[in-house]
């Protein structure tokens, strides 16, 4: 990032104006309703894209209805323990909602490895817009996606007999809860977008991430029939956390802990990889 | 801040760069170049591929932070301003820079949006432009059905949403078919005469030839020649003048002939037995009229003729001495032979051989 440190053209080096290296602080900058005009316009395209591409929206369509079908009706009984189907959707089902979040996430690098090769990349960077705005309207989208997902979820649970203990406001607070982690995790998978080679490397790393967080949690089974070792990596892992509370948002019971927990984890990530991401975008070359 | 100085004899400069570096670990893409080029002209950059010809534009276009030396666009430093330089600058790349999954008008009405038109602005000057550059019928279309050539208009037409001050052309012509180049050295022109400014990097002689007032050639990240067209023509040859007698034991008296008018140019002319052709530099209309009339005149009897352009291999060969890493990537003869019929030649100021 330093101009004028080698010593080669040392004459020309001389002739600049302003010595000193990166941007003037503060000059040019791009004021918040700016910025949210360039994030709806970029977010526009990203709309046009999956139109233009309704194969796209396969995952969180069929996703949901996949998994809550195979969990209830291939694990359920057995889980539950006495073949009682029903009381396992009210625990799977909040389960799969944390879930949903993570696999559109892990969709979301796929698709910025690919997008971020295109030359129109290159016009957005050479353009008066904050390079976050890009990377925003990105999440934006994708957390439309993620509700998508989430009510489809819901829609097929309702249909298998999940039934809501508490108030729809509860309802509606585990819904906010899974999309805000979701969002923390696109920043991760957006940064292991930007940093690996190609599509392939994101989908293997992903993999390799996701399997064990997703199932070394509670989302598909209480963990208190696991090993002692694979508790407490359960108890640890942010997705049971998140799994909890959306399961004691819609089931009732104490719900405190695990939704600060949960929040804690998505404003530590999102906190971390955030501009770690738009680092990487804005050097990307 | 400051704008650029004025300089009262040829007028301010769009762009000022002085020492640029940058390396890619040992490689030297730019290793110290200086250019300059003045409001509302175009500069053709010449150079090979590997040059540092596209390195350049993305120091330029603030896609590349330069290692040393400074850049100035339209007053703004590229380092220290690159937010108040974006404003100022339109790119377009070798590969077009468009979303292919949009429709030209979705894509064009982004850019408007990003550009803080408001939306009914937007939708006016994407109406405008894709009209401009003759998409309105595809303008609903994806730009992956697009043509390579509707693709590189669309990506023009992109770069014109903001009325940029200064324009980045990267290779515009690369990989197009002669007549889609013609559409783009036409939108290029209008920009031009509307008051643009153009950095333009090519390959192509004959397309720096046509477009740019000032050329500048690089080779492996230097600067190795520049100056006017004419110039640079009167070092490395314009025009050569191909002749086939109807019987190549005409050769050496028509070469006699030639040489004793005083129309064999510069570099003299070139009689080559093999191929059965006469070849002659030619640096101006008049003097192209002059030896044809004169072989007519002594009775010679031509079977073809015709002009051609020197290569960027050839150019380089005479300015360095040696030929382009890569002379397999010069293009293609056919996309020299020019009729030049029809065509606005600015550079053919050198009459002297002529007169």
């Amino acid at each position: 990032m330093s101009t004028a440190t080698t010593s080669k053209p040392a004459a020309a080096a001389a002739a600049a104006a302003p010595a000193g290296t990166g941007p003037l602080p503060g000059e040019g900058r791009i004021g918040l309703r700016g910025n949210l005009r360039h994030i709806s316009a970029l977010a526009r395209r990203n709309v046009m894209q999956l139109k233009a591409d309704p194969q796209s929206m396969f995952d969180v369509v069929f996703m949901p209805i996949v998994f809550a079908l195979l969990f209830v009706f291939v694990f359920g009984g057995a889980i539950s323990g006495n073949g009682n189907q029903d009381a396992y959707v009210n625990y799977v089902i909040p389960g799969l909602m944390a879930m949903m979040g993570l696999n559109v996430a892990m969709g979301v690098g796929v698709g910025v490895n690919d997008d971020f090769k295109k030359g129109v990349m290159d016009r957005f960077r050479s353009m008066p817009i904050a390079r976050s705005s890009v990377l925003l309207a990105k999440i934006v989208v994708e957390l439309g996606r993620t509700l998508i997902a989430i009510t489809i979820l819901l829609g097929v649970g309702f249909l298998l007999g999940l039934s809501i203990e508490t108030s729809f406001t509860d309802l509606l607070l585990a819904i906010g809860l899974s999309a805000v982690f979701g969002a923390s995790l696109m920043w991760i998978f957006i940064l292991l977008g930007l940093t690996l080679q190609n599509a392939q490397a994101v989908q293997g790393v992903a993999m390799m991430v996701l399997m064990p967080l997703q199932f070394g949690s509670s989302i598909f089974a209480p963990p208190s029939t696991m090993p002692g070792w694979l508790q407490s990596f359960t108890d640890y892992n942010p997705l049971s956390q998140l799994a909890d509370a959306a399961r004691g948002l819609i089931n009732g019971g104490p719900v405190a802990h695990a939704v600060w927990v949960t929040l804690a984890w998505s404003l530590a990530i999102t906190v971390v990889t955030m501009p770690l991401a738009v680092r990487k975008f804005r050097q990307k070359t | 801040m400051t704008r650029t100085d004025n300089n009262p004899q040829h007028g301010p400069n769009a762009v000022e760069v002085r020492g640029l570096v940058k390396h890619f670990g040992e490689t030297k893409a730019l290793d110290g170049v200086d250019l300059d080029v003045r409001e509302g002209t175009v500069l053709g950059v010449l150079g090979p591929n590997g040059a540092g010809k596209t390195t350049l534009v993305r120091c330029l276009s603030t896609l590349l932070v330069p290692d040393a030396g400074t850049a100035r666009v339209a007053g703004y430093d590229v380092v220290r301003q690159p937010r108040q330089l974006r404003r100022t600058i339109g790119l377009t790349g070798q590969y077009a820079s468009v979303d292919e999954k949009l429709s030209g008008w979705e894509n064009l009405y982004m850019i408007g949006r990003l550009l803080d038109l408001s939306r009914k602005d937007s939708r006016a000057r994407a109406d405008e432009l894709l009209e401009r550059f003759s998409l309105t019928e595809a303008a609903r279309k994806p730009a992956t059905t697009y043509s390579g050539g509707m693709r590189r208009r669309l990506d023009l037409a992109a770069s014109m949403i903001g009325r940029p001050a200064v324009l980045y052309l990267d290779e515009p012509t690369t990989g197009l078919d002669p007549r889609t180049r013609n559409e783009v050295w036409d939108e290029v022109q209008r920009m031009v005469a509307e008051g643009a400014t153009v950095l333009l990097t090519t390959q192509y002689m004959e397309e720096a030839e046509h477009l740019a007032h000032e050329l500048t050639v690089i080779d492996r990240g230097q600067v190795i020649a520049g100056g006017r067209i004419d110039e640079l023509k009167a070092r490395v040859g314009g025009r050569t003048l191909r002749i086939r007698p109807a019987s190549a034991s005409d050769l050496p008296g028509m070469a006699r002939a030639l040489a004793e008018a005083g129309l064999d140019g510069i570099a003299g002319t070139q009689a080559v037995p093999d191929e059965g052709v006469l070849l002659v530099p030619i640096l101006s209309d008049e003097q192209l009229t002059a030896v044809v009339g004169l072989l007519a005149a002594r009775g010679y009897a031509i079977a073809d003729l015709g002009t051609y352009l020197p290569s960027l291999d050839e150019v380089f060969l005479a300015i360095t001495g040696h030929r382009t890493a890569d002379a397999q990537d010069a293009p293609p003869a056919d996309g020299q032979q020019t009729g030049r019929a029809g065509r606005t030649d600015r550079t053919d100021q050198n009459t002297e051989v002529a007169a």
